[in-house]
């Protein structure tokens, strides 16, 4: 059996991954990427790079990941439909397989007024659901996006995609999530997750509709550095369901940061043993990546799986 | 129809502040229907304009006309004796408007308006884009809601991620597009047509296909 990558080695394989993130920075030094994923790299299967979060310019994903890969991590490839069109795409794409890039995760991308470029054009020439099809397409009948034949070397990326439980309208949410499968989604990473009940109805619907057993989902887990942090998040972000209880909990703690790490571990403890279907974690700690060992460790998943090959 | 809404009338007197005798020429087509252009805003433009000027000590001379429609030729040609004299031409018509103007005349001919969107009216004084003009219309595939130009991302296969409480995450005054195919194709008992991937659009037949013109030989004379 041959794989993509590294993280569907790990996936197809039935064990439990994890998946982190690092978010490039608005700079064009790599030394602080490289001291993430030095931090990170005995912890997680892969880290996500990602493609100008929250439309603010930052250091180019591939370029990240050729650091963060020479670092011993794998990298998985954000790239949004926000800023290039399907010609941009798939150059950037040929260029990051042939750097060593083997994951690709497909976004749609936070729409550029929220960035620091709001009077930029935004492009959306392909949705995150076509370019999963598409990239598919590339790799299973070496075509590129216009139909045009490989002649030779054709990228062959492990696809995946994004899911968010907690936007709405909720029953629409599986049946897209099964779209994305449909179009060629191997793993699905989700948005993070601090309402666990709505986590797991999402979750007995996509099992009543076997859908855990054609993809392989990540649960999003993000801990939050104290109440104001959970704070915006519920009323400054669309798409995030914030529960007032865990507000409450963070302001109430003595050590909130504490706190936040606790609350990361439980809910990662809680899904492992409760909510069946999920695959494997992904650890967004924004600007905080520094507490993702612990979390790793202290929830059993360490030591993270070796291959010799 | 167009949609269109007037400059500050400082950017427009600073665009013939050089000029003594300006011709203001109004449109009775879309841009009356919105009240940014007919005969009536025309009126109230000339006069501001010459209140401004004879305030700064430096008088300006106006003529008015609102033609019938300023995107044909017909009725352009019409304004040649109504321009004839006049030092700058003020266009209260869509950007179409302004550029049948500046092909026929020779003359240094500005915008009024900033030309918005194509779209209707809501309630009075309030009107809404509804169609992106794509060039190959789907709204046969999403409930009579376009998600071209009324989702943020021109999503054809939505929602994005970022819709919550009905609303897109750009603001919570817009509506998300999808959210509403999404109602109408449930009220409609249409779900299932939303489970079809939809493939990329061809942009060809939008503007990214060059400047698009329309030939009907059926209607055409000579």
């Amino acid at each position: 059996m041959s794989y993509l990558s590294k993280l569907q080695r790990i996936l197809d394989s039935g064990q439990f991954a994890v998946t982190a993130e690092i978010g490039p920075p608005k700079h064009a030094s790599a030394h602080g990427v490289r001291h993430h994923a030095e931090m990170l790299v005995n912890h997680v299967d892969a880290t996500n790079i990602t493609d100008c979060q929250t439309a603010i310019v930052r250091m180019s994903s591939i370029a990240a990941g050729v650091h963060i890969l020479d670092c011993g991590i794998e990298p998985i490839v954000q790239m949004t439909c926000r800023d290039r069109n399907r010609i941009a795409m798939q150059s950037d794409l040929l260029g990051a397989y042939s750097l060593g890039m083997r994951n690709v995760l497909c976004l749609s991308g936070d729409h550029q007024k929220f960035g620091n470029h709001p009077s930029s054009k935004n492009v959306y020439d392909v949705d995150s659901m076509q370019l999963i099809q598409l990239l598919a397409r590339m790799r299973d009948e070496k075509k590129f996006f216009s139909g045009e034949e490989f002649k030779d070397h054709e990228p062959k990326f492990y696809i995946g995609a994004v899911a968010n439980p907690f936007a709405d309208p909720f029953e629409f949410r599986v049946d897209r999530l099964e779209k994305k499968v449909e179009a060629g989604a191997q793993f699905i990473q989700t948005q993070c997750i601090f309402d666990m009940e709505r986590f797991e109805r999402f979750m007995e619907m996509v099992r009543e509709r076997g859908i855990d057993q054609r993809t392989h989902i990540l649960a999003g887990i993000t801990p939050l550095k104290g109440w104001r942090a959970a704070k915006y998040l519920q009323t400054g972000v669309s798409g995030m369901l914030v529960p007032d209880s865990l507000v409450e909990r963070l302001k109430g703690a003595q050590d909130p940061k504490r706190e936040g790490i606790e609350v990361a571990i439980e809910q990662i403890n809680y899904i492992r043993e409760k909510v069946k279907g999920v695959h494997g974690v992904h650890v967004m700690a924004i600007a905080w990546e520094e507490v993702v060992p612990e979390i790793v460790e202290r929830t059993g998943l360490f030591p993270r799986p070796k291959f010799e090959d | 129809m167009i949609i269109a809404q007037q400059k500050q009338i400082k950017e427009i007197a600073a665009m013939v502040s050089d000029c003594k005798k300006v011709a203001l020429i109004g449109c009775a087509g879309c841009v009356t229907v919105c009240l940014s252009g007919g005969e009536k805003e025309t009126e109230i433009m000339a006069a501001a304009l010459r209140i401004m000027r004879k305030l700064e000590g430096n008088p300006v001379e106006t003529i008015t006309f609102t033609a019938t429609r300023q995107c044909d030729p017909e009725y352009v040609e019409a304004l040649d004796g109504v321009v004839k004299d006049a030092d700058a031409i003020i266009s209260l018509a869509c950007g179409v408007g302004v550029q049948y103007l500046a092909e026929r005349f020779d003359k240094w001919v500005v915008p009024a308006l900033d030309t918005n969107f194509i779209g209707g009216s809501k309630v009075h004084g309030v009107w809404e884009e509804k169609c992106g003009m794509c060039g190959d219309c789907v709204l046969h595939k999403t409930g009579g809601i376009c998600p071209i130009i009324r989702c943020s991302k021109s999503i054809l296969n939505g929602p994005c991620g970022g819709s919550q409480y009905g609303k897109c995450e750009i603001s919570k005054d817009v509506d998300c597009a999808w959210q509403l195919i999404y109602d109408r194709m449930k009220s409609l008992g249409k779900l299932d047509k939303l489970m079809a991937i939809q493939p990329p659009k061809d942009w060809t037949k939008s503007r990214d296909g060059g400047p698009r013109r329309a030939v009907r030989e059926d209607v055409m004379i000579g």
